[in-house]
């Protein structure tokens, strides 16, 4: 096994990235200006896929979160309040279903630190469809009751990636409404704080399904949306990109000018909610950058029209594959704009996405990039 | 009735400074009152609950990619967790030949 990496010598205002990969995680710093990766840690739990990451930098703490797992003896979630150069004990956090619930736990796929003005409430999204939740600091965990009992549930198909809830959309100032997303099932919504739950897939297409328009069963990809439009979403789905302006209820088409509607990544610009950027792929059955060409698309109008960025980027050869959580968005303005690939390597751009280098190659292969920058 | 339990080198650390691992660092030694394989890991987890975890499902059901062998059988092909042990039987939990 590789030697123990440390944790980066980083300090308030560097820019993290965290890479999660199939192999492990891999944390990056730079500094504000973002001008090169002074430095790479990891593996962290090599030979484990970790398919979540995150920062919680809420109530003053710097805490980053991991859900390191293997096909042998499942997953875990561990936490490092000095970035990486120690974790809490593998058994430290218990995430598992109620015996009783028929269910057993496959993978984290999300953890989403929840609102600002409760720095001790946590979300996770995991597989088979569930969310679970913590409100003391991610010390004990639970699964909401209402989702886990849905009646839908004997009917939630599991997608190519598995029955995985892997988009959390806390309403920003409603504590009582969320949305999730997972394949396939689609977009459901809670108005009362979890306790019940309803689709919310009006407009979204069900390309692999006789009905086309279903109540639920989409296969949504990846949604996001700014907080302070919280009402307006972007969605990428299996076949189809979609906004919404009534936090779900309806959605409409907005693949104007993209070489596919087909992809799996989606992000919105930290300052401008109108702003998108998304890596469309070849078709569910390729799932390759089109004519092998490495293009992220971006939208300054909430979708009237896509434009490809390229700069940077190899446009030929280069076939490729984003996944759902391999592409980001950093906290600055312009914006740092992250994505990995399957094939292990890891772009960056530090001015909203007109030019893009090589942050880091010879990674294994990507499945999570997040990126904080740290207060 | 002792029965032997061999982990992994993967589930180690989950016994290893608790002062519960008997002897060497890879073997537990639990006193089940049934048994059984189930019986054995039923034990195992009172002391060890992370471990039991990374061996089987919320449902009590060996993960897929798990193999546990009474002496060189495979429980798989035996009874499955009801499979019979001895006392001074040995349980060795091995990951399976697969992934990438």
């Amino acid at each position: 096994m590789p030697e123990k990496p440390g944790g980066l010598r980083a300090q308030s205002g560097d820019t993290v990235l965290m890479v999660g990969t199939t192999k492990g995680a891999f944390l990056l710093r730079s500094g504000p200006d973002r001008e090169g990766w002074e430095e790479l840690e990891g593996p962290h739990f090599p030979g484990e896929e970790v398919y979540s990451l995150a920062l919680d930098q809420r109530g003053g703490r710097r805490r980053l979160w991991a859900a390191p797992g293997n096909p042998f003896f499942g997953c875990t979630l561990r936490h490092s309040d000095d970035l990486g150069d120690s974790w809490s004990e593998e058994d430290a956090h218990s995430v598992r279903f109620p015996e009783e619930s028929g269910l057993s736990m496959k993978r984290i796929w999300q953890i989403w630190p929840g609102r600002e003005v409760d720095p001790d409430h946590l979300y996770l999204g995991v597989e088979p469809a569930c969310v679970f939740e913590s409100r003391d600091g991610g010390a004990s965990w639970a699964p909401l009751v209402g989702f886990m009992n849905h009646e839908h549930r004997p009917k939630w198909e599991p997608g190519n990636g598995g029955l995985c809830l892997h988009t959390l959309i806390p309403h920003p100032r409603d504590s009582a409404r969320m949305l999730v997303a997972f394949s396939t099932g689609g977009v459901y919504g809670t108005e009362d704080g979890g306790a019940s739950w309803a689709p919310r897939n009006k407009g979204v297409r069900a390309e692999f399904l006789p009905d086309k328009h279903p109540e639920f069963g989409q296969c949504v990809h990846k949604i996001d949306h700014h907080p302070d439009r919280p009402e307006t979403l972007f969605l990428q789905n299996h076949w189809g990109l979609y906004r919404s302006d009534d936090w779900g209820a309806s959605w409409n088409d907005i693949a104007n000018g993209v070489p596919s509607d087909f992809g799996f990544a989606l992000s919105v610009h930290p300052h401008r909610p109108e702003t998108v950027y998304i890596v469309p792929l070849e078709s569910d059955e390729y799932r390759c950058t089109p004519e092998a060409r490495l293009r992220v698309y971006r939208t300054a109008d909430g979708g009237g029209s896509w434009h490809a960025l390229t700069e940077g980027l190899p446009q030929e050869d280069a076939w490729e594959t984003v996944l759902r959580d391999a592409l980001c968005t950093d906290s600055r303005d312009p914006a740092g704009v992250y994505f990995g690939t399957r094939s292990g390597k890891l772009w960056a751009s530090r001015d909203d996405g007109d030019s893009w280098s090589l942050a880091q190659e010879g990674l294994p292969p990507v499945v999570c990039v997040k990126a904080a920058v740290l207060s | 009735m002792t029965v032997t339990i061999v982990l992994p080198a993967q589930l180690r650390d989950l016994v290893r400074d608790r002062g519960s691992a008997s002897g060497e660092a890879d073997t537990v030694r639990v006193e089940p009152a049934e048994s059984t394989v189930g019986g054995a890991l039923r034990t195992l987890g009172e002391r060890h609950p992370a471990v039991l975890d990374r061996i089987v499902t919320e449902q009590f059901q060996v993960r897929p990619h798990v193999n546990l062998f009474v002496g060189r059988e495979n429980i798989r092909w035996n009874e499955g967790l009801d499979t019979p042990v001895d006392d001074g039987a040995e349980v060795t939990i091995l990951p399976a030949v697969s992934g990438g």
